[in-house]
């Protein structure tokens, strides 16, 4: 078959008005280019369009007020409006608003048994009043369908839902039974495109008349940027997938080349991908696709020549290509040529992670391909493992390891993405390391570094309360005479904390601050070299005592008694917001992953990863910009899974309560108070001291708290991940849930401002401002500067009974899961973000008082924010 | 009861060509009808003219109505319009009569209703009431101000909503629903969601006749459809017929008829104009000529029901009676086994 006679039979819908689809019509339609909007469908009609794809899923947009003002205005361009129009969204009251502005038959893409029969006949049936035909993904209440009896299930089961239940002409049935991405590096993936075309052919089959469409880009995700390739794919996927029955495809035209006039080796190598035929299919792929990127791609070096060289070149060519298709083979290679199994790590796999961590070193490779790297190290040692063991319990000699760390998450901390990081960067470079993971107490973690005689301690933590964590494990280290050095990282902890109040308390042994898993080679690898560890210890030892000396020495930035603070309050120049829509707590479940995707803020998930750079200009940098693209890809597919199959299940209570001001607190009707702290420094120009409270008015206010959370499965797929050696899908899924929570919180806040209480109905804000918050209200979190105590966060959590969400609070106040936001909503027009900074002992006596705590302990919780010692300060009043 | 007559009228159908009533507006014309007769007592004190409100006529001078009713009948229709074309809140607002617009539907329903059984009583033949669903005075594809193109003097939810109120009322006197004038099949398409609504409401299903109005030589409907996307718009209201009334005469209707009967898989109905107004909006084409014309649509099987709309009287309606005769009716085409869509135009895609 030939394209020619396949195009006769094949409707190829263009994606150019797909707000989804289209980053220029997505441009347009959010900053309201309605007339330009229409030109971009002049223009694919004149182009010879049949059908027009209309998406307005744009998390910024009123979609159905998008889709309705678009499809108005296209209705009054005969030249445009000549053709169907193709509703395309993941909602409903979209659907809807678009099918009361068609006067022709549209097709509605789409519906679904993702929420259940019901749901299912109650849409088909309101299509079939409508008059439109449909297109039914091959999703039910389990997920999306990724394999190939999976989507024929579905779409027989929908099959018969809709002809034997409703009478639907199944010639205006229209299955998608969802082409994802291949050749993505998982071979999970390796059959989705034949797992597509037999499930088409099975569909058209056993429920004649339908038709079966896809959206053909996915396909060809992996190649994103490399367009010849992708086209070829587009080609070839289509050549095979069109005689199985599939008769429409989303697809830009200009994607899609003529099979019979694609370069030969290209379309073997696209074809092996597409069907499936070796296993080896996505590194022949990708091994030549450079060959083919466009006109700025000169043919890179990433062919197969490396086959052809030595092992040891072999095993150092997939360690820092990340390639661990062939890795088992040449380690076995290396074994047998070798007289014991040690000699291949110390060999050529160490020699290999040399060269990873030179060019790591020299800022030629970065933090995903060196986790990349690990894996494939891992899954070498994972091979030599039974031969190890079985040397081992033969001669009863000792695993050869560079030294042995010991990490760990203190205790009342659950977040270990950078710890994770670190980890796998130290045990690129041949360290052994022993990851206790988080919440880890102090005893047992110094138990188990006695145990395992490990040669350095490393403790990691988020949050403000895991500092005094550190400082008791350093404590301890110091009474139970323990002499390893200590290291200090995670994001909260710095350099001055260490200083001033981590390493005084021991002599016995070195503590050092660790500012980001780049330099934990450096400094690990440094202390356990005799040579030079003298002079690392020399110079930290030096600074940090100039960091003590400078906070000692200069005077503490003067304060404002607390008095005259509460004089410069923040007097709003209006009164109480109008009252939420209603009032106590409510859940949010089942948020589609899709939806929340569109508020991510990726910039931050990029600097997780090490990389420094905004979004999107990062994947065009001219130092990280390629390892940023290859992460981006990875992420692209690991996202495409994660939204496809419901990998999370986001939830939300968010709460609103009636509420005044009182003094520097927060009453609510119940009794309840929410504390606040003050500004206490001293500011010029007549400028105010706030605290939150100020934004509460006297009377008859309210206010709002939230507790988000993307769940708990993130987690366990991370755990999965890390059994399978895979520690870069690892880290990736944990920082991508971090990024759900945002999103999430994100998302509610907007729906808070819109709906739930809806003090800014009319917000029309797009992503970019959202993430420079320029919208009215703020959603300050406890234990972040606008209120720098954490135990706040009790007092939120009873309100809204947030475990009802299975969200819950460590000893030190962190909330698990980690993936969690939680804060309060104040909906004043003038209230802003500010940060409390430092305080006096005034306020905290005054503070303690008010939430009926001691003052010690008061001065524990705000530690990172006294303008005193607390220690000297009891020392001085003692003595007195 | 009305389902037996139902089924009469549909077995009858299968054997011969069903004969629609003519023009109520061109009869009430005959009238010569004053302010006062629309106005009768009630409406004495409008403030606006009442004049060419023909569906107030339902409750001021009944007795107008059923007379032209039993016109038709005598002179062979078997299916006659309800006076309702305008009884919806929407086109009743023009005379700020939208209050009453259920009370002008269900009487106009009961009026035709009274008069067909009285007359098939006599006549001793089955007649069918067709409950009339005119496009209203508003256009859901269309926008009233030319610099505003995305503009909508109503919604879709309006429209759906005015019909259904209508509809609602109607539904105990008819046969059949007749969606006419479609002139924006958006409109007719908000008629058949409150028909289905209804449908699924009750459980009661009466039949719907759609029929659209191709409105000049560009064979078009003002929305800008072609007849083949126009049927291919309506067809899930699965109609009992499909057709073309209004604005044309037979002469010019013919060719969209025959497209329409080429790709429907219902029957086919056709009411054209009395030819096209002369200079002073009046219908000159003569009871022969018009049924010379619909005489040959009948011998080449292009329909199923033929009557008339503007310009045709009862003696319009006789000559079509006698011409049709025994011709055999149109049989319908099977369905087809293609996706159809459309917009302006339609789009088809094989199975």
């Amino acid at each position: 078959m030939t394209q020619a006679t396949a195009a006769q039979s094949f409707v190829n819908i263009g994606e150019r008005t797909n707000v989804t689809g289209s980053a220029r019509f997505r441009k347009l339609i959010t900053e309201g280019d309605y007339a330009s909007a229409v030109e971009v469908a002049r223009q694919q009609v004149e182009n010879g369009a049949q059908i027009i794809d209309v998406n307005m899923d744009e998390g910024m947009l009123d979609g159905a007020e998008a889709m309705t003002t678009f499809l108005n205005l296209i209705a009054a361009e005969p030249d445009i409006a000549r053709v169907p129009v193709m509703i395309d969204s993941s909602k409903w009251e979209v659907i809807e608003a678009g099918l009361k502005c068609v006067q022709g038959k549209a097709v509605v893409n789409s519906i679904s048994l993702k929420e259940g029969e019901a749901a299912f006949l109650h849409q088909a049936r309101e299509c079939l009043a409508y008059g439109a035909a449909v297109v039914v993904m091959a999703f039910d209440e389990a997920g999306q369908a990724d394999t190939g009896p999976r989507k024929v299930e579905i779409c027989q089961r929908a099959f018969r839902l809709l002809t034997g239940q409703l009478g639907f002409p199944p010639r205006d049935i229209i299955f998608d039974p969802n082409i994802f991405a291949v050749a993505t590096g998982i071979s999970d993936h390796d059959n989705y495109a034949v797992d597509f075309i037999e499930a088409a052919r099975e569909i058209r089959r056993t429920c004649p008349g339908c038709h079966i469409s896809g959206g053909l880009s996915n396909i060809s995700f992996s190649f994103r940027g490399n367009e010849p390739v992708r086209r070829a794919m587009h080609a070839v996927f289509l050549y095979h997938a069109i005689p199985a029955g599939m008769d429409m495809g989303i697809v830009n035209a200009g994607q899609l080349d003529i099979y019979d006039e694609i370069d030969p080796e290209l379309r073997l190598r696209v074809e092996d991908v597409i069907l499936n035929r070796t296993p080896e299919g996505t590194d022949a792929l990708l091994e030549i696709a450079e060959r083919y990127r466009g006109q700025k791609g000169k043919v890179q070096e990433k062919d197969t020549r490396w086959r052809d060289g030595p092992v040891a070149k072999r095993l150092e060519h997939a360690l820092v290509n990340g390639i661990t298709t062939f890795i088992e083979e040449d380690t076995e290679e290396a074994r047998l040529a070798m007289a014991r199994p040690l000699h291949v790590i110390e060999g050529p796999l160490m020699d290999g992670m040399n060269v990873v961590g030179d060019l790591f070193g020299a800022g030629k490779m970065f933090l995903p391909q060196v986790v990349k790297s690990a894996r494939v190290m891992k899954a070498a040692v994972a091979h030599l493992n039974p031969f190890l063991e079985a040397e081992k319990a033969a001669l009863g000699t000792e695993d050869l390891s560079n030294g042995r760390v010991l990490m760990a998450t203190v205790k009342g901390d659950v977040h270990d993405i950078g710890k994770n990081i670190v980890g796998v960067v130290l045990a690129c470079n041949g360290y052994d390391i022993i990851d206790m993971g988080v919440m880890v107490p102090a005893e047992a973690i110094l138990d188990r570094a006695e145990a395992e005689q490990v040669d350095i301690i490393g403790l990691s933590g988020l949050i403000t309360p895991s500092l005094d964590e550190m400082v008791y494990v350093a404590r301890e280290m110091q009474r139970r005479g323990m002499t390893q050095p200590l290291l200090i990282g995670g994001a909260t902890t710095s350099p001055a904390h260490t200083a001033v109040k981590i390493d005084p308390v021991r002599d016995n042994g070195p503590t050092l601050h660790v500012t980001d898993a780049s330099r934990a080679v450096g400094v690990v690898s440094t202390l356990l070299s005799e040579a030079d560890r003298p002079l690392l210890l020399e110079t930290t030892r030096a600074r940090y005592q100039r960091m003590r000396e400078a906070r000692a020495g200069g005077p503490p930035k003067p304060r404002l008694p607390l008095a005259e603070a509460r004089g410069k309050r923040f007097q709003p120049e209006t009164g109480a917001v109008p009252a939420p829509s209603y009032t106590g707590v409510r859940t949010f479940e089942d948020i589609d992953l899709a939806d929340l995707a569109r508020f991510i803020d990726w910039t931050p998930y990029f600097a997780s990863w090490n990389l420094a750079g905004r979004f999107p200009q990062i994947l065009d940098d001219t130092v990280v910009g390629e390892a940023a693209s290859d992460l981006w890809r990875d992420t692209q597919a690991m996202m495409q899974q994660i939204i496809g199959q419901a990998w999370f299940r986001p939830r939300a209570v968010i709460g609103f309560w009636p509420a005044k001001r009182a003094g520097d607190d927060i009453l609510l009707d119940d009794g309840t108070r929410l504390h606040t702290l003050r500004q206490q420094m001293q500011k010029d120009n007549g400028r105010a001291n706030f605290a939150l409270s100020d934004f509460i008015a006297e009377q008859d206010d309210h206010i709002g708290g939230f507790a988000v959370t993307a769940g708990p499965e993130a987690d366990q797929r991370a755990k999965a991940f890390e059994a399978a050696n895979d520690d870069y899908s690892a880290i990736m899924v944990k920082a991508l849930a971090d990024r759900f929570a945002e999103a999430m919180a994100e998302y509610m806040h907007l729906r808070v401002r819109r709906e739930l209480w809806a003090y800014a109905p009319d917000e029309d804000l797009d992503t970019e401002k959202l993430i420079k918050e320029t919208y009215q209200g703020i959603r300050p979190a406890p234990g972040y500067p606008c209120q720098p105590d954490h135990t706040e966060k009790e007092t939120l959590f009873r309100l809204l009974n947030a475990s009802q969400i299975g969200m819950e609070l460590t000893s030190s106040f962190a909330m698990s899961p980690a993936p969690s936001v939680s804060g309060l909503y104040l909906a004043h027009p003038e209230s802003v973000y500010f940060a409390v900074g430092r305080i006096e002992a005034d306020q905290v006596e005054d503070y303690a008082r008010r939430k009926g705590m001691e003052v010690r302990e008061a001065e524990r919780w705000l530690g990172p924010i006294l303008n005193y010692d607390p220690d000297e300060a009891r020392k001085i009043r003692s003595a007195s | 009861m009305s389902q037996d007559r139902l089924t009469t009228l549909t077995a009858l159908a299968d054997h011969k060509i069903l004969v629609l009533d003519g023009a109520m507006g061109t009869q009430i014309q005959g009238f010569d009808l004053v302010e006062e007769d629309f106005r009768g007592t009630c409406f004495a004190d409008s403030k606006i003219p009442l004049k060419g409100n023909n569906e107030l006529l339902n409750l001021t001078r009944p007795e107008i109505i059923s007379d032209i009713h039993r016109q038709f009948i005598d002179a062979g229709a078997d299916l006659i319009e309800t006076n309702t074309f305008s009884a919806t809140t929407i086109a009743q607002g023009d005379y700020e009569l939208q209050d009453l617009a259920d009370e002008l539907a269900e009487t106009g329903a009961r009026l035709a209703r009274e008069t067909a059984d009285r007359a098939a009583a006599e006549l001793g033949r089955p007649i069918g009431v067709l409950g009339a669903i005119g496009p209203t005075n508003k256009t859901l594809s269309l926008s009233p101000d030319v610099n505003n193109p995305g503009y909508r003097e109503v919604t879709f939810d309006q429209v759906r909503d005015a019909y259904a109120a209508q509809a609602r009322m109607m539904a105990p006197y008819i046969d059949m629903f007749l969606i006419e004038t479609v002139f924006d099949t958006l409109n007719a398409k908000a008629a058949i969601k409150a028909l289905l609504d209804l449908e699924a409401e009750t459980g009661k299903a009466l039949p719907i006749i759609i029929s659209g109005t191709i409105t000049d030589a560009s064979g078009r409907t003002l929305s800008g459809q072609t007849a083949e996307a126009f049927w291919t718009s309506v067809a899930h209201a699965r109609p009992w017929a499909i057709g073309l009334n209004c604005a044309l005469g037979a002469d010019a209707m013919r060719q969209h008829i025959v497209a329409l009967s080429r790709i429907a898989d219902t029957r086919i109905i056709a009411y054209p104009n009395a030819g096209l107004p002369n200079a002073f909006g009046e219908y000159d084409e003569t009871p022969d000529q018009t049924a010379a014309h619909l005489k040959d649509w009948a011998e080449s099987g292009l329909v199923n029901v033929l009557g008339g709309c503007c310009g045709t009287t009862p003696a319009h309606i006789a000559a079509i009676a006698s011409v049709v005769g025994d011709t055999p009716p149109r049989t319908p085409v099977a369905p087809a086994q293609v996706m159809r869509l459309s917009g302006l135009e339609p789009f088809e895609l094989a199975s």
